[in-house]
């Protein structure tokens, strides 16, 4: 196993509520080596929480979480985040962007531009390596920050709705390009979304959250015969589709019950 | 007041001309205008004794007093001495209001601890303790180049805090993803998105330093472009304090022209 989530839980203090806030209640899950996982839920399930923990950046209140087997410390950079808004720099170019993490591994000067131009080619934005954060369309500033955490070469991607902020077209295209990125590159992928059509189409296994304080309410395994062609055409398709609709439907209207009639 | 619009033509606009160059020549023109218009009024009104050409001496008799000053040496020397202390006082303002920031910008308890007394300062006027500075320092250089370091120092300071306070905190959460420590979190992430709100800074304490120069020069010193403006008023030197006047407006716009130039070289990946 990869990644270990063993019956994490995370509360927040909230000022001035009496008692704290449950983001998370035992979460447990298994990620496999080199797997592209899913993570589908409705907002305010927890989703985001649950990455931020896997990337060390916050500790759980209760359970543990293992990478390797061992204990998350604090961020690594074994693991690298995708963030939706992208979070590039915008004083760097997309090169020098790309090249943040190797920066931060120490790699030589040369090594770093070599690299970094390696991997925004991969990306396929060869050419645009000059270009500043703020010359470049949404789905490129996605393609920079995806360049740049494959860059440092982690075992672990996290991503966090990364193409939740683009437009339907540029959106498909990007999905499609993570896929044959991940063949090749053979990383373990954990994907966040709250679309059940990304979820289906790039999770070879979608985790189906439930509304807050999130869980994990059931794992379906997507398999289809062939992967060729229109996915999205293909009656399995539909049924994975329709099966992750069903587990959400009572969790989105939970949701929404508990924005207008806040309980505690 | 009817024979005051003969002295003023309206910038018209000639026709036939290519559009684009028409709307060249009409901005240039618009810009030129103004000027024009507010160099006829400096020349006409006194001549005309519309004002009294005693107390506004005609722009032409200014400008001729300019030149002598010029070719006397004399308003070298002032112009040297000025400049000294405003940049003095503003490289020093850079030098201490810079690290300062940054150190309440980032650390919540530096902030804590001094915002009660920066906010009693900040809304203090420079000039209000120029009595103090001089009581304390004596009338030499040591306070002039203080009150002006002072002045200086504010909006650097404000702004440094604001811009270290103000980064994005996707950014630093995904630096520190990336396994980045504090002190590289800082050199690498806060310190390079704060630096075109320090310069924005940097800019008014420019042209701040060549405001309170005048006023600290108008106290107890022997040269400096205040002096002679004062000088020039005691000893009814009419022209010659307007020549100085003049020769202040020239450094001032001059001085902010180069640091509108370095701010915006400065931070090109802001035009968003």
């Amino acid at each position: 196993m990869k990644i270990q989530i063993q019956g994490v839980g995370k509360e927040f203090r909230v000022r001035g509520a009496g008692r704290p806030f449950t983001a998370l209640d035992d979460v447990t899950l298994d990620v496999r080596a080199g797997e592209f996982l899913t993570l589908v839920g409705p907002s305010g399930c927890g989703k985001s929480t649950l990455l931020d923990l896997l990337a060390g950046l916050t500790e759980p209140t209760s359970g543990r979480i293992l990478l390797d087997g061992a204990p998350v410390d604090g961020p690594g950079l074994d693991r690298g985040i995708v963030f939706q808004q992208y979070a590039l720099f915008p004083w760097r170019t997309a090169l020098s962007n790309v090249e943040f993490g190797l920066e931060a591994k120490a790699v030589p000067r040369k090594e770093r531009a070599e690299r970094a131009r390696s991997y925004l080619d991969l990306v396929g934005l060869r050419g645009f390596e000059e270009r500043y954060p703020h010359e470049l369309s949404g789905g490129m500033r996605q393609r920079v920050a995806i360049a740049r955490s494959l860059a440092f070469d982690p075992d672990v991607l996290l991503m966090d709705e990364p193409f939740a902020a683009l437009d339907a077209q540029t959106r498909e295209s990007l999905q499609e390009e993570l896929l044959r990125i991940w063949e090749k590159t053979g990383k373990t992928i954990v994907f966040i979304t709250h679309g059940i059509d990304e979820a289906v189409y790039l999770g070879r296994r979608v985790a189906v959250m439930t509304s807050r304080p999130g869980r994990i309410k059931r794992i379906v395994d997507v398999e289809f015969d062939s992967r060729d062609g229109d996915l999205r055409a293909d009656a399995r398709f539909g049924e994975y589709r329709h099966q992750v609709w069903t587990l959400l439907r009572d969790e989105v209207a939970a949701a929404r019950a508990e924005e207008v009639a806040p309980v505690g | 007041m009817a024979s005051l619009s003969t002295g003023v033509t309206a910038a018209g606009l000639p026709t036939g001309v290519p559009a684009g160059l028409g709307r060249l020549a009409a901005t240039a023109g618009r810009r030129v205008a103004a000027l024009g218009v507010l160099a006829a009024l400096w020349e006409g009104l006194p001549r005309l004794r519309v004002v009294d050409p005693t107390f506004l001496t005609p722009l032409s008799e200014v400008l001729a007093a300019w030149w002598d000053l010029l070719l006397s040496g004399e308003l070298l020397d002032h112009t040297q001495a000025s400049l000294i202390r405003s940049l003095a006082g503003f490289a020093l303002a850079i030098a201490a209001a810079i690290p300062l920031g940054l150190l309440i910008g980032w650390y919540e308890p530096v902030a804590d601890l001094l915002n009660p007394v920066l906010e009693l300062f900040r809304n203090t006027a420079a000039l209000a303790l120029l009595p103090v500075f001089v009581l304390v320092l004596g009338l030499g250089e040591t306070s002039k180049i203080s009150i002006i370091l002072y002045a200086c120092a504010w909006p650097i300071l404000l702004n440094t805090v604001a811009g270290v306070k103000s980064v994005d905190p996707l950014l630093i959460k995904s630096a520190r993803s990336m396994g980045l420590h504090p002190v590289r979190l800082f050199q690498k992430v806060i310190l390079p998105a704060a630096v075109p709100t320090i310069f924005t800074g940097i800019r008014l304490a420019g042209a701040y330093s060549i405001l309170v120069l005048v006023a600290a020069e108008m106290v107890g010193a022997k040269a400096g472009l205040g002096y002679l403006i004062t000088y020039a008023q005691f000893n009814f030197r009419v022209p010659d304090m307007y020549a100085g006047i003049l020769t202040i407006s020239v450094l001032g716009l001059l001085f902010n022209q180069l640091l509108v130039r370095l701010e915006r070289r400065f931070s090109t990946w802001r035009t968003t």
